[in-house]
């Protein structure tokens, strides 16, 4: 394939998405009814719902001029199954197989939207479309651009919504010096937990001298909490293929690899059959779109190690070694994989690259703030009304997040905190909620954007036991390798644990934030500096909880079992 | 369906392909062990030790790889695979509760199998899947807002 | 060579580039502590305990792998470096038994000297789990125990294993707090391909690897009246011995250890030198007739049992390369209960026949099941250096005004080219002494061969010797071993004679040497041993009076009947994992006995 071909498939596959993108189509389809397939809408049943309604679609011989396609993620998964109407964008929640009929009948032959499948905020009021709702109002979605809007592995449907024009942009219009610069000027900060900026690391390969260079694509998302990645793999495989291979070519490098956690079946699944279909247009392999650019990608599957999405550990585990890390300098950009320079990144950020290839650095720059760039996905989890995922320009406050898109904490409860960027971040109570959340905001509160999972806790959630629990989790992923991480962990948990059973004593609390600031000081990679990181927060912010467990021997929240009165230790 | 082997006895021919494509290649030993593991359900000792002596890596490293990953199973498994997400989402949505019932109901503390090999039990660190919390899967399929109360129901499902 | 400017605690110096903060450091009279750092072996930065701040660094950097850089700012020794050191050490401390006094390398530990050094004075942590039980300790080797309940996983052993040995039969097993150093599915290490070679319980930091201490056995032969209790001395011990009485290595104190061994009671103290002298006439004999006669070749020694265990799992199929002599040892050990037994008439069954090596693979070559040729086992138990020094230590041996003393007939006396044969390149270089002489007939112009001495890892010489141009090369540590093996399997390799020794520096770095054993002690141990061969009177094994006498009373002849029942053997194709297939039990084939 080479350019011309590739204008040419762009055009005649735009055709049969227009109705999606508002144009006006050539084909004779009325409406498209895009079915979530994100994991969330699958495991609740969305595939009934899909059958009955290709059923009722069959029945009422609309299938010409109705088109149902089903996409990935469309971000709400708490309201799942969820299906969207366009060219509208009607958005109905939590569609049962039942509710088919009504929604051929009354919306796809009588023009009239099922009101009661729509979205009810939380002040009553019905938003019918995507675009009234307040849950997507106020994003911005780059990295998630395709989600839920198109077949998650169809080419075409890629190429339609504007795909492989930053490739061929990239090959060209521009020197591989010239790609690298956009990046950098874009501001894009990596995406995965610690915010490197990502030019600077792509100028880092591409000034090294080397006869190999490597792509690498950090798949392993592991913060209990953050499920972006899977979402972009998952529903939107090609945004990451074709960002790579920009990235081979800005680099110098003709080889990738994408480590995809074993966890996440489906976007092994869907990256494979992306990967082969690249392949076979030629968008992979040699002389991409009739250059000497060639560039292909291998996947490699994870076998179950969080401490693997620590970049050199991933290295190692793509070497077939224990996921270990090592320490740096030397930086992977120097010496990677298989000790060559390597480019890194994880799977988000690579979604965010074409769009700033095509559009420009100062596109991407004008969004955010002045030190946090462009938009970054949020995973909202836990006491929140509206789970889901969610893209935003970085700069909106936490209210915005938890209030207007989030629809605040169910069940009348009290918000009393966002943990942020999991194991290795912290918690913001209800204080800062008018914090604009960026990655210098959130790092002054002692917490970090991190992946971009966000969990609300409510007032029934124990700070103690959630500190606990974290811990728990480093401890049981903490490699092994450096002393700091491999004991401390275990000792901080400890202490935790004899604090949430009431057997907590006051010096405990000191002994815990000298080990919690000694860890962070010394521990080798990123994982052990950061994992005490959920201690020191919580202890920050609610240390009235942690001395109520150990001097009263009570749990504020009622969560943790205490001895009963008069059995002190 | 035989309980007795699982070993798909007629794959050796899979394996050889797999030793012979990454003879001499030390890189390639997660994928060999991945492929094994596809083969036999698990880490059987002597095929190991052909994967040491065919990739030319000391069969300590092999086994510190086994270790490593918590994927990788040294002992046969069950016949159905459970696991229970314990990310924190799940977690706070009442998780540990679900997994003390299915501790309850199979006999078995997490991470081990039952005796008739007919469940694994397993805690999985984030399945990703949030917004439907407490998740839990079982071979693959997945079970959202999972309660103590349904355990036993889901479980009557695989024989 | 270019350099870089930095400044350490206020001070401004210049470094060569590509140094690390540690080397930095010490220009300035700072020696960081470390405990997994091993230049060159072992460079991880695991441990944590070797942090400094690093201006603009995020967080604490590892001296030990941070390379400097242009205006590098750091401080070694500000309190959050101070309070991290301490810190790591107290984590470490708490999952490490508290029983320093019964430990053997109590005293001689780098975990209890940091401890001391840094003023750790408790643990505050109230019962921490510990990683291990006392059932893990893994006794099976008769070699090497491992005590993993000590093990601070700074996996200096697995490394040396690893980089220098080539073999790798430990790894890191497990991951997190369960993390351990073990052989695969945690076998034991006599269950697996452990050449037993004991560098690993040199570079141990603590006592989680240390050798088998076997002295309780001797204490109760010595104290035994119907045993006649002989002890042999191996080459290296008597440059190393005086270092378990915190003398300078490389001191030569072979009078002293003679006299030491008769305060402990042996009844008989006797020279494994002798059998070294022994040895070159059999094996230089055995070379001439494979020269002469078209035998295998390249010849290799077989003095060194870590290396011969090494061969027979790691190239069965190479094993006719071997020569077929006994080592020194097991030759001593057949005499004394033959020759040793006739001409004192004394009983074999009631002799007990101990061996003082500096290694610990020799306690597993005693137990080898092919070296009974006596009649009974020829050695009965071996002690290391180590355990020769508790054993002294516990009757209160005073080493600096202990006498000199003699070795006993008939198996005493020994020349300089025996004394060599504790450094790599000094068994061949006391082979062609006497090859040499033997075959020119002729007195060797100069008897130093020094190409084939010193630290280098693989030695090449070519000497004329008469019309013959003899190739020899010297190998020593089983990773150099194996280049030259793999050159015999290519056909490459058109060498005569081979000498392999199975560790650094040859048997005076042995793993059952004093700690520590590094560099710069075995080099000082080296110039100990080519002082005690300068020394003697005779320095050629073929003049030795009493290997003459031997032959006169006892073998007759070189590779002689006698010779091959008691002074050679053959070898057990073992296999890395499993016995291989296609070799026969035993090589070489033919029976010598």
């Amino acid at each position: 394939m080479n350019f011309t071909e590739l204008e040419l498939l762009r055009a005649t596959a735009k055709e049969t998405i227009k109705l999606r993108l508002g144009e006006e189509p050539s084909d004779n389809y009325k409406y498209h009814v895009l079915v979530c397939g994100g994991t969330g809408c699958i495991s609740i049943g969305c595939k009934n719902t899909l059958e009955s309604l290709q059923e009722s679609i069959t029945k009422n011989n609309l299938q010409d001029q109705v088109k149902v396609v089903v996409t990935g993620c469309m971000g709400t998964c708490e309201m799942g199954p969820v299906i969207t109407v366009f060219p509208e964008g009607y958005y109905y929640c939590r569609v049962q197989p039942e509710d088919a009929d009504d929604i051929v009948s009354t919306h796809l032959m009588g023009g009239k939207i099922v009101e009661r499948l729509c979205y009810h905020a939380a002040d009553g009021s019905v938003q019918p479309r995507k675009n009234d709702m307040t849950f997507f109002k106020k994003q911005k979605r780059n990295a998630l651009r395709n989600c839920g809007l198109i077949n998650q592995t169809s080419i075409e449907e890629y190429i339609a919504m504007d795909g492989y024009k930053a490739l061929a942009k990239a090959l060209k219009q521009m020197t591989p010096q010239q790609v690298v610069d956009e990046v950098k000027k874009s501001g894009l900060r990596g995406r995965g937990g610690a915010g490197f900026p990502t030019g600077v690391k792509w100028q880092f390969v591409l000034d090294q001298q080397s006869d190999q260079k490597y792509i690498v694509c950090n798949g392993d998302e592991g913060d209990p909490g953050a499920f972006m990645d899977r979402s972009v793999l998952e529903d939107d495989p090609y945004s990451v293929i074709e960002a790579m291979t920009v990235g081979g070519y800005a680099v110098g490098a003709s080889k990738g690899f994408a480590y995809i956690r074993l966890e996440y079946p489906r976007a092994i699944d869907h990256f494979n059959k992306a990967l082969e279909r690249s392949r076979e247009i030629g968008l992979l392999g040699n002389n991409i779109l009739g250059t000497d650019f060639c560039f292909d990608i291998e996947i490699r599957v994870g076998a179950g190690a969080f401490v693997c999405g620590e970049e050199t550990a991933l290295l190692a585990s793509i070497e077939g070694r224990r996921g270990e890390p090592r320490p740096r300098p030397p930086f992977p950009a120097v010496s990677g994989l298989f000790n060559k320079p390597t480019i890194i990144n994880n799977v988000e950020s690579w979604a965010s690259i074409c769009p700033i290839i095509v559009n420009g650095a100062e596109w991407y720059a004008s969004m955010g703030t002045e030190k946090s760039k462009g938009t970054k996905v949020f995973t909202l989890a836990g006491k929140i009304t509206n789970t889901g995922l969610v893209e935003i320009p970085l700069g909106l406050t936490l209210r915005e997040m938890v209030e207007d898109i989030g629809g605040g904490v169910p069940d009348g409860k009290a918000f009393k905190a966002a943990q942020t960027g999991g194991p290795s971040g912290g918690c913001i109570p209800a204080a800062y909620l008018d914090t604009p959340i960026d990655y210098e905001n959130l790092a002054a509160l002692g917490s970090i954007v991190g992946s971009g999972g966000m969990i609300i806790v409510d007032e029934g959630t124990c700070m103690v036991d959630l500190a606990k629990f974290y811990l728990g989790f480093t401890q049981d992923e903490s490699c092994g390798k450096c002393t700091p991480c491999r004991i401390g962990t275990k000792r901080m948990l400890e202490i935790l644990e004899r604090i949430t059973k009431g057997l907590g004593k006051e010096e405990d609390l000191d002994l815990l934030v000298e080990l919690a600031n000694s860890v962070k000081a010394s521990a080798l990679c990123g994982l052990g500096q950061t994992a005490p990181n959920p201690i020191l927060s919580t202890l920050r912010y609610f240390r009235d909880e942690f001395e109520a467990h150990i001097k009263d021997k009570t749990c504020p929240a009622g969560v943790c079992k205490m001895p009963r009165k008069g059995l002190k230790s | 369906m035989g309980a007795e082997c699982k070993c798909n006895c007629n794959q050796e021919g899979k394996l050889d392909a797999l030793f012979a494509q990454y003879k001499g290649n030390p890189n390639g030993l997660i994928v060999v062990m991945a492929g094994i593991q596809e083969i036999h359900g698990y880490l059987p000792k002597d095929t190991l030790v052909q994967a040491a002596e065919a990739l030319g890596v000391p069969l300590s490293d092999v086994y510190g790889v086994a270790t490593f990953y918590a994927a990788f199973s040294l002992r046969p498994r069950g016949r159905h695979s459970v696991n229970l997400c314990l990310g924190t989402a799940c977690y706070v949505k009442g998780a540990p509760e679900v997994q003390v019932m299915l501790e309850k109901e199979m006999g078995i503390k997490a991470g081990n199998t039952t005796e008739d090999r007919r469940f694994s039990l397993d805690l999985v660190r984030c399945l990703g899947a949030c917004g439907i919390a407490p998740v839990m899967t079982v071979n693959g399929e997945v079970f959202p807002r999972m309660t103590a109360e349904k355990v036993s129901e889901v479980l009557a499902k695989y024989e | 060579m270019a350099t870089v400017t930095l400044t350490i605690d206020n001070v401004k110096l210049e470094v060569e580039q590509g140094s690390t903060i540690l080397d930095a450091a010490k220009k300035i009279g700072i020696n960081i502590p470390t405990l997994c750092y091993m230049k060159e072996i072992n460079v991880i930065g695991a441990c944590r305990i070797c942090v400094v701040e690093v201006q603009g660094a995020r967080a604490l950097q590892a001296a030990c792998v941070t390379p400097v850089t242009e205006g590098m700012v750091v401080k070694t020794n500000s309190a959050v470096v101070r309070a991290s050191r301490k810190m790591t050490l107290e984590l470490i401390q708490s999952n490490h038994p508290q029983e320093c006094n019964t430990c053997l390398r109590n005293n001689n530990c780098e975990l209890q000297a940091l401890s001391e050094a840094m003023g750790l004075k408790e643990v505050r942590f109230v019962r921490p789990a510990q990683s291990h039980k006392k059932d893990d300790i893994d006794n099976s080797s008769p070699s090497i125990v491992r005590d993993p309940r000590k093990c601070i996983l700074c996996r200096r052993c697995v490394a040396v294993c690893e980089k220098v040995q080539g073999i790798k039969c430990i790894s890191t097993i497990n991951r997190g707090f369960e993390t351990i150093v073990a052989p695969p599915f945690n076998q034991g290490l006599n269950d697996v391909n452990c050449a037993m070679c004991g560098q690993c319980t040199l570079v141990c930091p603590t006592g989680a690897i240390t050798e088998v201490d076997d002295t309780g056995k001797v204490w109760r032969a010595l104290d035994d009246s119907t045993k006649h209790v002989v002890v042999q001395t191996a080459p290296a011990v008597r440059v190393a011995i005086a270092e378990e009485f915190g003398m300078e290595p490389g001191t030569v104190s072979t009078g002293k250890l003679v006299a030491a061994l008769r305060r402990l009671g042996f009844d008989s103290v006797m020279d494994t030198d002798f059998t070294a002298d022994l040895t070159i006439i059999e094996e230089g004999n055995e070379f001439i007739k494979r020269v002469t006669e078209g035998g295998v070749l390249p010849m290799i020694t077989s003095c060194s049992p870590g290396w011969i265990k090494y061969i027979e799992m790691y190239y069965p199929d190479l094993l006719a390369h071997l020569s077929t002599c006994k080592s020194p040892q097991q030759m001593f050990g057949a005499l004394a209960k033959s020759f040793y037994a006739e001409k004192k008439g004394i009983d074999p069954a009631t002799i007990y026949s101990v061996s003082i090596m500096p290694c610990t693979a020799k306690k597993f070559e005693a137990g080898r099941d092919e070296l009974k040729d006596s009649g009974y086992q020829d050695v009965d138990v071996v002690l290391t250096t180590r355990e020769l020094g508790r054993m002294l230590r516990e009757i209160g041996v005073d080493w600096e005004s202990l006498a000199e003393e003699e070795y006993d007939a008939p198996m005493g006396l020994s020349t300089g080219a025996a004394v060599i044969f504790g450094a790599t390149g000094g068994v061949m270089e006391a082979a062609v002494r006497t090859v040499y002489e033997v075959l020119t007939k002729e007195a060797m112009p100069n008897i130093n061969l020094t190409p084939v001495r010193g630290m280098e890892g693989i030695k090449e010489a070519t000497l004329k010797v008469g019309d013959l141009d003899v190739k020899v090369a010297v190998a020593h540590t089983l990773g150099n071993a194996r280049k030259l093996l793999d050159k015999i399997r290519a056909g490459e390799a058109d060498y005569h004679f081979i000498e392999i020794m199975c560790c650094p520096g040859g048997c005076i770095g042995g793993g059952g040497q004093p700690i520590p054993t590094n560099l710069e002690v075995r080099l000082k141990r080296i110039a100990g041993i080519y002082k005690a061969d300068e020394e003697l009177p005779i320095r050629k094994s073929h003049e030795n009076p009493a290997i003459k006498a031997v032959y006169e009373e006892f073998l007759v002849e070189p590779l002689g009947e006698k010779s091959h029942k008691l002074l050679h053997t053959h070898y057990v194709p073992r296999g890395v994992y499993r016995k291989p297939e296609g070799l026969p039990d035993r090589i070489p084939s033919e029976d010598h006995h």
